[in-house]
């Protein structure tokens, strides 16, 4: 669920449900931490690409969470409250890991001549996102050229475009200008672009 | 390259260098913009203008569109089957926490 599609979600049983979490037994806490664990994990494992740490990193929101259930006023719906904790606590992994410094994105942008024409190759893009992604195959490749981007590049992409925060929210989460976000993210999209223009021109079988 | 390739890029050059032009180097600059349609209008003008001449640009941005949008796509899912398995040691570690925080 994005962001966005949050809007709709019912945040006055989200309240009811975090008053619950914070009287209730065992049993109940149990049901919501297995309710919750895999999109958790998932989410966790795409900022930070490694199973164990996104565990470590879920463990910890999870305390994080039961801790601070008092404090959830239902402004959003509790899954973005909780997903913006455990966002943060994978960020602060990739923090101790010095994986956010910026590293060299070049090769993967586009080039231009002397007089600013555009040098690389293009093409006509046939398939649809829709028609592509019938391949498991595509959504592999799709998944394998994420991953390929700088960490400065590839968590600005999946905060702004897969995780739907705001420019101004990215930047605050990454401690970065504005500006910079935006530079970011568009050298993100464009090198993502560049990795994933076999899959456009057909060059991956379906 | 080829040479007839080599000679409209020289052509493009010079007309894009022209008022009220842009060339494919300011294009890339203008894409996030014009696609938060954050682009003041004088601008989004001449923006329009370069994708209407310059096919490389009008390709360039089908295919960055087109990479966007098969990204969001493929990640934009919380599906419960798309979802990894967790195994139960890290519900029983996460539960033993909890208590001891």
């Amino acid at each position: 669920m994005s962001l966005q599609d949050d809007n709709i979600a019912d945040h006055a049983s989200d309240l009811d449900t975090a008053s619950a979490l914070q009287k209730g037994d065992d049993a109940s806490a149990e049901t919501f931490v297995r309710e919750n664990i895999r999109w958790m994990v998932h989410t966790a494992e795409r900022i930070l690409k490694e199973r164990s740490a996104a565990e470590d990193s879920v463990q910890a929101a999870f305390v994080k969470i039961f801790r601070s259930l008092d404090s959830f006023r239902g402004e959003s719906s509790l899954r973005t409250w909780m997903r913006r904790i455990v966002v943060n606590q994978a960020l602060m992994v990739l923090r101790k890991q010095e994986r956010l410094r910026e590293t060299s994105i070049e090769p993967l942008l586009p080039s231009f001549d002397g007089n600013g024409c555009r040098l690389d190759e293009t093409w006509l893009v046939k398939d649809t996102p829709e028609s592509l992604l019938a391949s498991a195959q595509i959504s592999q490749a799709v998944m394998t050229a994420i991953d390929k981007l700088p960490d400065a590049y590839r968590l600005v992409l999946l905060l702004r475009d897969i995780e739907e925060y705001s420019t101004s929210q990215v930047a605050h989460l990454l401690e970065l200008s504005e500006s910079n976000v935006k530079v970011r993210l568009h050298r993100a999209r464009a090198a993502l672009k560049k990795l994933l223009d076999p899959v456009l021109a057909g060059e991956i079988s379906q | 390259m080829t040479r007839s390739n080599s000679l409209r890029r020289r052509l493009h050059g010079r007309m894009f260098s022209l008022p009220g032009m842009i060339t494919c180097n300011e294009f890339e600059d203008f894409i996030l913009a014009y696609l938060d349609d954050e682009l003041p209008r004088s601008k989004r003008r001449v923006f329009d203008w370069h994708i209407r001449l310059c096919k490389e640009c009008r390709e360039y941005l089908a295919a960055y569109i087109a990479s966007l949008e098969l990204t969001k796509k493929a990640l934009a899912t919380d599906e419960a089957a798309s979802l990894p398995d967790v195994p139960d040691d890290l519900v029983t570690a996460v539960m033993e926490a909890r208590k001891a925080s």
